[in-house]
């Protein structure tokens, strides 16, 4: 090994309050550890919550709930599917998915940046939203499924669909979605899967330097052909307005 | 059709010969009710724009101004009242949503005010809580079921063999808890919808006093901090300042899933009012309206809830209690119980009479329950699920008197939450204008011309004085009970009497009619 800065956790069959637990002793215990490697993963809910630090944390198996909830800094590689919330309310940090996530996906998320390899259920990106440097991205590689994004406030929302042969996001995309934006790689978008409150347009180039930044992270990550993807054509989504609820109320 | 002048709700008496035309009334009112003519050298007063806020009333050094009550005089109808009247108007006009501020105000039944007291007379003898001492300390979060002790061998100094001593430690490992020295706090009121002047009085208060205050979902501002310690940090829909050091730094977390002033409504705080400070703290860019989705849209049911109970447990390595806030609606029993098997450590139920920033009238005024049914169903359920002790359960919405507050701990709580008296200490007159963000008592209101009107160290000591004074008044009251903790008359409601309820109302609070004996 090349440093020995790292420590290996079996969760073969521990309650995820033990398995954390375990995971929070470590940090106590060594506080300048740079890698946690967890084996055996199988659905233990709430790894990684709250912790605020620069580590890395590889999660062997399957990652459960809530995986990264409010956390603020390390890295997470799942070498594997993860379930759902992953990055709930999210601060900074990078999750890296090496296969496919479920429903909610990172709600209300302030910074940090998800990427995942293949598909992701529904309501992803609900209430994402930027503040100062603070911006969070997701890069999906294959498909979204309905209410993407929804009420989003800020950030970066990127569906590639890659390997899909049918529309690589549901419907109701942005509903009640007031602030930031959402990158899908398609020719074509029927309007009638967007929420009423967005509308589609071509990349700016400020966009495209934003989607080259992303994608080359990406690509680098998944080892995939970054020309070949940004070959393709992009349409953005965007709000209509900054202030959907403005014009509801009597004086 | 021409446009309708708006209908004055006041009426603004200037008695001439008080007034020294100095001009405060002029320069204070924020919606621009007095207007100092130079030519004329007079001052104008204009009824429509007033709300009754009282400012000026109180303000004026001479007593030269009354502000009344203006009833618009149409034709009488008992089903058409003006109120009705005036507000189709103003929707003709502006298609709009009417909007409110404060609690419902119709005349629904007031229980509170059809529920009496005992008191002790010869049999059992009151107590004198100026000689007795009284317990208020009130304990907030789960109780374990049971209390387990363990023998431990004792080592004596030198051995006495005749001497034995027993032992015995509890074993059992306490839960969370928040430790309250009287069991009143201060409601959720957001930075944003309120004045950091407003939060900063509230949060001086609780902390002197030993209670605790609430952030509401706007996060906590960096200038109260050094309050953190007795701050419980609310956790809603929209995220609003929520990270890992606003959950670590605060005394417990609440979950918001509804407020009693507008249940099912989600939140939304106006772009205009996030000025610099209301971004910092709400992590949100100046000017960007902050809307709270009336659901979480992570949370569908009692399991999804449950999940986020155990993600903040998780995040705070169960250091601290974590709750949740419900509004209290037709189904608030099986839902707080919903709440308490999801692992809530204390359940906030808030009643139709509860505050708000904003609501839509029409909600605020037709929707949810009476608290003290609430308190009295929830408490109940729990008790014949056998889980009461899971949780501690917290009232709130217009609480207007000590007298409210024992009542509602006699149905059942272990404490209220109080809002809008907290903000009438503070000065607030009830106007019900708080979402315009004028409010001339520097309340609600992020405007700093109106908030430095609000002296916080002014401000504290006057909530401060409020939970004094009816700490001392529960007090006499458990004292001419004959009880003298707190603990004892939770849930007693062997303690309340119903005047004038019916059959149904009086099973349903679980109290007797006056008149019966225990
Ligand atoms: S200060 Fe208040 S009471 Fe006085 S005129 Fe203005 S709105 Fe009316
Ligand atoms: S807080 Fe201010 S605006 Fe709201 S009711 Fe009280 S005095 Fe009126």
């Amino acid at each position: 090994m090349e440093n020995k800065n790292f420590v290996t956790i079996d969760a073969n069959g521990l309650h995820y309050k033990v398995l954390n637990e375990q995971i929070r002793n470590t940090l106590d215990q060594k506080p300048n550890i740079k890698h946690i490697i967890i084996n055996n993963v199988c659905g233990q809910r709430y790894i990684a919550n709250g912790i605020k630090k620069i580590l890395k944390i590889t999660i062997n198996g399957t990652a459960g709930n809530d995986l990264s909830a409010f956390m603020d800094g390390p890295e997470i590689v799942v070498n594997g599917n993860a379930q759902d919330a992953i990055g709930n309310t999210m601060n900074s940090g990078t999750i890296i998915i090496k296969g496919s996530a479920g429903d909610i996906l990172g709600y209300g998320m302030r910074g940090g940046k998800i990427f995942i390899k293949n598909d992701v259920g529904y309501r992803v990106g609900i209430h994402m939203k930027a503040y100062k440097e603070m911006f969070p991205v997701i890069v999906i590689g294959g498909e979204a499924k309905d209410f993407l994004g929804e009420y989003m406030a800020g950030g970066l929302l990127i569906v590639l669909g890659l390997n899909k042969k049918t529309f690589p996001v549901g419907d109701f995309v942005g509903t009640g979605m007031h602030g930031g934006k959402i990158f899908i790689r398609t020719e074509t978008i029927d309007p009638r899967i967007l929420g009423k409150e967005v509308k589609s347009g071509k990349l700016s180039q400020e966009d495209f330097v934003l989607l080259n930044k992303y994608m080359q992270d990406y690509c680098k990550i998944f080892n995939l052909d970054l020309d070949k993807i940004l070959k393709s054509n992009f349409i953005k989504l965007f709000p209509y307005s900054h202030r959907p609820y403005g014009r509801l109320y009597a004086y | 059709m021409s446009k309708s002048k708006f209908r004055t709700d006041f009426k603004i008496v200037r008695d001439m010969e008080k007034c020294i035309k100095c001009q405060a009334c002029a320069r204070v009112c924020s919606n621009d009710a007095h207007v100092y003519d130079n030519e004329s050298n007079s001052i104008i007063s204009y009824n429509d724009k007033c709300v009754g806020c009282h400012f000026c009333e109180d303000l004026c050094p001479t007593g030269a101004l009354t502000i009344k009550r203006n009833i618009p005089e149409i034709k009488f109808n008992s089903h058409w009242d003006s109120y009705s009247v005036y507000n189709i108007i103003k929707q003709a006009e502006t298609g709009g949503v009417l909007l409110t501020g404060m609690g419902n105000d119709k005349p629904f039944k007031e229980y509170f005010d059809h529920i009496v007291l005992n008191a002790s007379q010869v049999t059992n003898p009151s107590i004198d809580p100026l000689r007795e001492p009284m317990e208020l300390k009130t304990f907030i979060g789960k109780k374990p079921d049971k209390i387990e002790l363990k023998y431990e061998p004792y080592k004596l100094e030198y051995n006495k063999p005749e001497l034995k001593i027993i032992n015995y430690k509890i074993s059992t490992k306490m839960p969370p808890q928040l430790v309250l020295e009287t069991p009143i706090m201060f409601s959720a009121m957001s930075y944003g919808s309120i004045s950091l002047n407003a939060q900063k009085s509230l949060a001086k208060a609780a902390t002197e006093f030993g209670t605790m205050w609430n952030t509401g979902e706007g996060g906590l501002h960096e200038d109260l901090k050094p309050y953190s310690k007795n701050v419980i940090v609310q956790v809603a829909s929209g995220r609003f300042g929520v990270d890992i050091d606003y959950l670590e730094s605060a005394a417990a977390v609440e979950i918001k899933i509804g407020q009693g002033a507008k249940p099912g409504i989600g939140g939304h705080l106006p772009g205009e009012k996030v000025d610099t400070e209301v971004s910092k703290t709400r992590f949100i860019p100046i000017g960007s309206d902050a809307i709270s989705p009336a659901p979480h849209h992570d949370i569908y049911s009692i399991e999804d809830l449950k999940q986020l109970i155990y993600a903040l447990k998780e995040a705070t390595r169960y250091q601290k209690p974590v709750g949740v806030k419900i509004a209290a609606v037709h189904n608030i029993a099986p839902i707080a119980t919903g709440a308490v098997r999801a692992g809530a450590d204390f359940v906030v139920i808030d009643g139709m009479r509860g505050g708000t920033g904003a609501a839509p009238t029409v909600i605020r005024d037709n929707v949810g329950i009476p608290i003290e049914l609430a308190i009295a169903v929830v408490d109940q359920r729990l008790r014949d699920e056998g889980i009461r002790q899971q949780a501690s359960l917290i009232a709130a919405g217009g609480f207007r008197s000590s007298a409210d507050i024992i009542k509602a701990i006699a149905l059942g709580v272990d404490a209220v939450y109080i809002g809008t008296s907290a903000l009438i200490s503070l000065g607030c007159h009830l106007c019900q204008k708080c979402y315009t963000g004028k409010c001339n008592w520097g309340i609600a209101t992020q405007d700093p011309y109106l908030t430095k009107r609000l002296n916080p160290e002014i401000g504290a000591k006057r909530a401060y004085n409020l939970l004094r004074a009816w700490s001392l008044e529960i007090k006499e009251m458990l004292g001419g009970m004959g009880i003298n903790a707190i603990e004892s008359l939770r849930g007693n409601r062997e303690q309340l009497r119903g005047v004038g309820l019916s059959e149904l109302e009086l099973k349903l609070l679980g109290i007797k009619h006056a008149g019966e004996a225990w």
